[in-house]
């Protein structure tokens, strides 16, 4: 349809070809690193994933703050998509971590403190879509949707001082990080280009969530515009009702 | 000031009508205080364990009590559509927080002063200490504060009686656990500075979300 | 800038909500001492425009002054000199007639609460009622209760959503009453309803409304009530 369609579509030949890349590194390229064998490979995915839930944190806060003193609905749609994909890109980071902790922690759980922040923040967004979900349309679901965002932001650094506290205040419940890894120069390299693909294909994700929220916004203008038409063919005959009043 | 008038008037109004609806009040003890007893027998105490399990349980009490008690303010405001009533007097959105606030902080605190007593008897906990109700008048300001932010939120919304929690809890587990660890340091016969940690802890949740909700409150209300 | 002759000024107002315009470019300017009926379907638009008056609804643009004020820079200002009804009677069900007005007369910090609200509720014809709880009245009666407390603060314009709706012969002849003995007192009104003789026995100005837009303005003067009912009948069609 218009020019942008083309450059999107590269962009998504490029996110496919850098994630193929990817995986060949992970999979094949790097060796398996000595103390904590196969599973360390995890950790090429799940770190990118867990740094980017947290700056979906900080773009869905940065989105409402903005929305509410503009009042622009692009903030909002922005928001909206930053939060969507948030909650996405949250649930991997909690499978992948769980996965990684298994073999090498021997649970599938702990309650150190990032997985903890990483959960109850995980909660608040779901939440956040939940209200979006209930809330009524336009303006005050907007709104209210941006309070919890900044909410999440603000509460953010609060969980994790709790949690982190908590963790000193009972060692024993907690399964700590055990076997430490070392890092080669490959292992580097693999990290540093998936850290690339996973960033540009949740850039994708969140630009592609952003369009259809304008998309959807774009049809509600248009029915409105729509019921402007009907109006002003009402107050076409405007005129001649104020002649007939006064009569 | 002129703006304490209208703020203990929606505090006492709403304290007002929990009382007149003796069965609100009534089930609502009720239902913490049953918390209490069936988590006694979902969670095998100890002499040992009490002073840590226990306080985990009085909060959770407490909490549900609360998120009951929130969501009931905001119901009575949107029966008849009161809410729009308090907001056409020549107040400040704020003021209308902070009143609502107030009301929920002394609900769940008379709340707090039948439960907590209760429960030193049952689980043999002693927290009737000044260390103890200092403790609680904390979390409960934070509580009371972020709970009627949410609450007024939770009720513009389809299935408010279960947004409210799901909104509501994970946003204060910071100060759940703080409340729960510093009673619990207390309970276990510690002083002032064994809790410290959890008291500044508690301190820094009141004073940011206090903060917080009266800025945000406005936007609430609008529509 | 307060201009305190102009009851209201509305310039180019507007309000959706979500897929629907509500109100469109609405331009509207009333004397202080009028009293204006606005008529319209359901829908039309009637019950957001005095939303917006009243400060309950904020509108997406346009600017709208009432007794002087702005809405949206001095809303506190606006709701300390206007009155308003609404659909609902903005009360408390467990408490009594009189711990309303009260509550109402604390909300505005009003000196001498028990005088004030004794006399609201005369003028009403409910101070015998003043111990019962809301719940127990009938819907006629909790009306008259939201009108009393409307008028508590002796407020300069009345922003009146079908006030009649509900009542019955008498309280609608209390209503007039009411009405008339404001607009002698120099207030002003803004008063909705469907009935277009209502409106032609309650205003000095009758305004349509129709999606959104005001299609109908004229004075009461040379109004007759066969002309109205035509005009209101090429509107009124439901959308």
């Amino acid at each position: 349809m218009r020019g942008t369609v083309p450059g999107r579509s590269i962009w998504l030949a490029a996110n496919a070809a850098l994630m193929a890349i990817t995986l060949w590194m992970i999979f094949i390229w790097v060796p398996t690193e000595a103390n904590l064998g196969v599973i360390q490979r995890a950790l090429y995915f799940h770190v990118p994933i867990a740094i980017i839930s947290l700056v979906a944190v900080v773009l869905v806060a940065i989105g409402s703050v903005t929305y509410l003193v503009t009042n622009r609905a692009r903030w909002d749609w922005f928001a909206h998509a930053s939060a969507e994909t948030g909650v996405l890109v949250g649930a991997l980071t909690l499978i992948t971590g769980s996965i990684w902790a298994r073999p090498i922690w021997n649970v599938w759980w702990t309650w150190d403190a990032k997985l903890t922040t990483t959960l109850i923040l995980w909660f608040i967004f779901v939440g956040y879509l939940m209200l979006r979900a209930y809330a009524p349309a336009g303006g005050q679901g907007a709104r209210l949707a941006a309070i919890v965002g900044i909410i999440g932001a603000i509460d953010a650094p609060i969980i994790y001082f709790a949690a982190d506290l908590w963790r000193t205040a009972h060692p024993g419940r907690i399964a700590g990080p055990g076997a430490e890894g070392s890092m080669t120069s490959e292992m580097g390299w693999t990290l540093l280009v998936s850290m690339i693909a996973i960033v540009s294909a949740y850039s994708y994700m969140l630009v592609e969530r952003y369009r259809v929220r304008r998309a959807e916004a774009a049809v509600e203008a248009l029915s409105r515009d729509a019921s402007l038409i009907s109006a002003r063919g009402a107050s076409a005959s405007r005129a001649d009702v104020l002649a007939a009043g006064r009569v | 000031m002129g703006v304490l008038g209208p703020i203990w008037a929606i505090a006492r109004k709403d304290l007002l009508l929990e009382f007149r609806n003796r069965d609100i009040v009534v089930s609502l003890l009720v239902f913490s205080l049953l918390v209490l007893v069936i988590f006694n027998f979902a969670v095998e105490l100890t002499p040992v364990n009490r002073f840590v399990v226990g306080p985990g349980i009085l909060w959770v009490a407490v909490a549900f009590a609360g998120v009951i008690g929130m969501n009931r303010a905001f119901i009575i405001e949107k029966d008849r559509d009161a809410l729009d009533g308090l907001m056409l007097a020549p107040v400040s959105r704020d003021t209308l927080f902070f009143g609502k606030a107030l009301g929920s902080l002394v609900f769940m605190l008379i709340a707090e002063a039948v439960l907590f007593p209760v429960f030193t008897v049952l689980f043999d906990v002693d927290i009737l200490r000044v260390e103890t109700a200092v403790i609680a008048a904390m979390a409960t300001f934070g509580f009371s504060a972020a709970g009627t932010a949410f609450a007024a939120m939770a009720v513009n919304t389809r299935s408010r009686e279960i947004m409210l929690p799901v909104l509501f809890l994970p946003v204060i587990s910071p100060l759940l656990i703080a409340a729960v660890e510093a009673t619990a340091r207390v309970a276990e016969g510690g002083s002032w500075s064994d809790a410290a940690q959890w008291i500044q802890l508690t301190a820094v949740f009141d004073i940011v979300f206090f903060v917080a909700a009266a800025v945000l409150f406005h936007f609430v209300l609008e529509d | 800038m307060t201009d305190q002759t102009q009851a209201i000024a509305v310039q180019s107002l507007a309000k959706a909500f979500g897929r629907t315009a509500v109100l469109q470019n609405l331009d509207l300017a009333m004397p202080a001492g009028q009293i204006l009926v606005m008529l319209g379907a359901n829908g039309a638009g009637k019950t957001t425009f005095l939303r917006i008056l009243a400060t309950l609804t904020r509108a997406d643009s346009g600017k709208a002054l009432v007794n002087g004020f702005d809405i949206a820079s001095q809303p506190e200002e606006v709701r300390r000199t206007t009155g308003v009804v609404t659909h609902s009677a903005m009360l408390y069900g467990d408490l009594t007639v009189r711990e309303n007005l009260h509550f109402a007369a604390r909300m505005f910090r009003m000196p001498g609460r028990e005088a004030r609200a004794g006399a609201v509720a005369r003028q009403l014809d409910i101070d015998r009622r003043l111990g019962d709880r809301v719940r127990t009245l009938s819907h006629g009666l909790q009306k008259r209760v939201a009108l009393a407390r409307a008028l508590l603060h002796r407020p300069s314009l009345l922003v009146l959503d079908e006030p009649e709706s509900g009542l019955d012969q008498v309280a609608v002849g209390l209503f007039e009453r009411v009405l008339s003995d404001h607009k002698a007192n120099g207030g002003s009104a803004v008063v909705t309803t469907h009935s277009v003789d209502r409106g032609l026995a309650l205003g000095d100005r009758l305004v349509i409304l129709a999606r959104g837009h005001i299609v109908f303005d004229q004075p009461r003067t040379g109004l007759d009530s066969a002309t109205l009912r035509d005009i209101y009948a090429r509107y009124a069609e439901p959308n």
